[in-house]
């Protein structure tokens, strides 16, 4: 094995391919070449990077390096009593359940996508369907071990270095590289998911539905059609879901109750043409999907339920070369009901055209200082990157969550400005803080924080 | 019964997923190479990922004098039976440093070529009087023609290839199959900053492995893999010399 990984200069992208910019990416292969980089002067600093999974620029960083783990993906242990796998940082959520579904675990908590590394999903201390019951993914990491700027291996816990531990979970990396962790799976009888679909006709009847149901199902999501306005203002279908137990599978499943039935994957080959995606296609769409979901029950496995675009290869190419945009909104429970009208309003108004739109209830507050979710409501929408005519619709929907208090996802966000970015996190000084002891010269940076100003601009 | 083999140069790019490929339709591994720490980590991945138990050895491929004790300590170590051997490991370096430093010319013949045939000649042995077994071994397409790019490289994958050409006809009555797997460009860390990882060419490890595992079970001769590499070679091998040698390939 070589002794230091070979830097390559290279245009990246996040998720939503926008911006593109040029980084200089390492992929190495141990713990000892990642350390070998960090021990040479250039470039001056890294950031960690996983499946690139992030929309935004949370994995780049311009003219500077880029740590790509996705070589260092070994399993190491698991601990089959305890239900307790460890990992190095860029083994992906698809392959813990690909090899220990099979076995009756799961993961805790699962992101939109499985196509995420651990050390991502911790960088961003990742959310699923079941928030409101079951928290952050963070609740469920036992602990990590962190390669700081000075090369060192610390590991992180509740119980040792826990300032460490609370700044890296959620931390997006700007702390040190997550080399390994140990993460807490839940025993499953099936790889299956009772839904209840429930269509509500405008945003009251939706926030409804979630108050009145947040306890009966561990899963809960809805997806709103943000091209209706005035009296249907945020009907949606929303689906309400719990583990099915095997007993409850028809015949030919519940032989075999933990296996992923095989879908062909499909891909889109090219990036799409960007008029593809207009409001009257994006309508059009809405009202069939919507027309489609009655009140009903079926049973939907893991796969089509909680990744349900994993299915679609580079489904993100059809914004195309352009990018897009995810806007991710979280508002506190007070005033949430009023934040959302207005978000969703200006969103017709301006005729950003979402394909994608879903919102979610939230529970308990993450344990990471920069983890994302606290009770309320979280809205995320994908706006079409049309070019600078998007930084003001940005700003006008920025301008609405800092007026009811919420947040944005820094795993999604790409435009936001420092000044909101500081608004909406205020635990960000008790963050640079413990950035600072931990990485005096700021040897981890990424695009994203010097935009925000977590860290200072070149 | 579990089929054994041996994995020489177990923690390379190709191999570490052609590990993985076995390892998950049952086979036993001695997973050998020389860095005992990435050995360890890949059989505890192995052994999370499929169950299991990979012996590990540690070798290095340019102690010559070492390579008999290893072999014997391979052998001991599956009880003598074994049924599969393949040889992963190789180098690449940059034409431009081949052509000036002797020292690192010398070491990738070595490594690619004399090292291999040194190794192969002890697994044909094994594998000769055991009358069965399969040996495959990773040469390359830039063995199929010298070109001015990199054919420091290439002449000691021709080499391989050539090498193994003659035991599979040597090997033939024992019953013992002889694989010579040729891949293109593969997205490894041993062709990292020489090869664009996202030119598209370019094949993950992952596609690799899955055709080196199954030319091994259908014994194929020669695989090219992925396999548009065949017609591509079979066109610049019948260029004619006078025209080649005008060419930058």
């Amino acid at each position: 094995m070589r002794l230091r990984a070979v830097l390559v200069e290279q245009s990246l992208a996040g998720w939503g391919n926008r911006p593109v910019e040029r980084c200089l990416v390492a992929r190495p292969e141990s713990v000892a070449q990642a350390q070998a980089l960090l021990a040479a002067e250039s470039p001056s600093t890294f950031i960690p990077r996983g499946l690139g999974r992030a929309y935004g620029d949370a994995a780049l960083n311009r003219g500077g390096g880029v740590l790509d783990q996705t070589r260092m993906r070994h399993f190491l242990a698991f601990d089959e009593a305890a239900g307790i796998v460890e990992c190095e940082a860029g083994v992906s959520l698809a392959e813990i359940v690909e090899h220990l579904l099979p076995r009756g675990w799961f993961l805790p908590v699962t992101p939109g996508t499985r196509f995420v590394t651990l050390g991502g999903a911790i960088a961003a201390d990742v959310h699923g369907k079941n928030h409101h019951v079951d928290g952050s993914l963070g609740s469920f990491v036992v602990d990590f071990r962190l390669l700081t700027a000075d090369g060192e291996l610390i590991t992180c816990s509740r119980q040792e270095n826990t300032d460490a531990f609370r700044a890296t979970l959620g931390g997006m990396g700007l702390t040190g590289a997550v080399v390994s962790a140990r993460l807490r799976l839940v025993p499953t009888e099936s790889a299956y998911v009772l839904v209840d679909y429930r269509r509500t006709r405008d945003l009251d009847a939706t926030l409804e539905c979630f108050a009145q149901t947040d306890r009966q199902y561990r899963y809960s999501v809805a997806w709103i059609d943000c091209l209706a306005g005035g009296k249907s203002l945020g009907r949606s279908v929303v689906m309400l879901g719990n583990d099915a137990p095997a007993a409850a599978l028809p015949d030919p499943l519940r032989r075999r109750p933990l296996a992923l039935p095989r879908h062909g994957a499909v891909g889109v080959p090219c990036m799409l043409p960007a008029w593809l995606l207009n409001p009257l296609s994006v309508k059009a769409f809405n009202a069939l999907y919507y027309a489609r979901h009655g009140d009903s029950r079926r049973l939907v496995d893991y796969a089509s339920f909680f990744w349900p675009l994993d299915g679609v290869r580079h489904w993100n190419r059809i914004y195309g070369r352009r990018g897009f945009v995810q806007y991710q909104a979280l508002l506190p429970r007070e005033t949430s009901r009023s934040g959302l009208v207005e978000l969703l309003a200006e969103v017709v108004r301006c005729r950003r055209a979402s394909f994608l739109a879903v919102l979610k209830s939230s529970g308990a507050a993450g344990e990471g200082l920069l983890s994302y979710l606290y009770p309320g409501h979280t809205l995320a929408l994908d706006l079409p990157y049309t070019g600078d005519d998007l930084r003001p619709v940005l700003r006008r929907l920025d301008a609405i969550l800092l007026r009811h208090g919420g947040r944005l996802y820094l795993a999604k966000d790409a435009m936001t400005t420092a000044p909101a970015f500081a608004a909406m996190y205020p635990t960000l000084d008790e963050f640079r803080h413990i950035k600072e002891r931990l990485d005096p010269e700021c040897r981890f940076a990424s695009s994203q924080a010097r935009r925000l100003g977590i860290v200072a601009a070149e | 019964m579990n089929e054994n083999v041996i994995v020489l140069g177990a923690t390379g790019g190709i191999a570490q997923a052609l590990c993985r490929v076995l390892a998950g339709r049952g086979c036993r591994l001695l997973l050998a190479g020389r860095d005992a720490a990435a050995l360890d980590t890949l059989a505890a991945d192995l052994r999370v990922r499929y169950g299991g138990d990979h012996p590990v050895e540690v070798f290095d491929a340019l102690d010559f004098d070492q390579h008999a004790a290893f072999w014997q300590r391979c052998v001991e170590r599956l009880q003598g039976r074994i049924e599969t051997v393949i040889l992963c490991y190789g180098s690449l370096a940059a034409q431009q440093v081949t052509q000036t430093d002797l020292g690192e010319l010398r070491r990738l013949i070595d490594v690619n070529f004399t090292s291999a045939a040194s190794l192969l000649t002890l697994a044909a042995a094994t594998l000769e009087q055991r009358r069965g077994g399969c040996l495959a071994a990773i040469s390359s397409v830039a063995g199929d023609r010298g070109r001015q790019s990199n054919y420091s490289y290439g002449a000691a994958k021709a080499g391989l290839t050539a090498f193994l050409q003659g035991l599979r006809n040597r090997l033939h009555p024992a019953g013992v199959a002889v694989v010579t797997v040729k891949p293109g460009f593969v997205d490894t860390p041993m062709t990292a900053g020489l090869v664009d990882p996202r030119g598209p060419l370019v094949a993950a490890p992952e596609r690799v492995a899955r055709d080196i595992d199954r030319a091994i079970r259908r014994r194929r001769a020669v695989v090219y893999t992925p396999w548009f590499w065949r017609p591509i070679m079979l066109v610049i091998r019948a260029l004619p010399e006078g025209i080649f040698k005008r060419l930058r390939l």
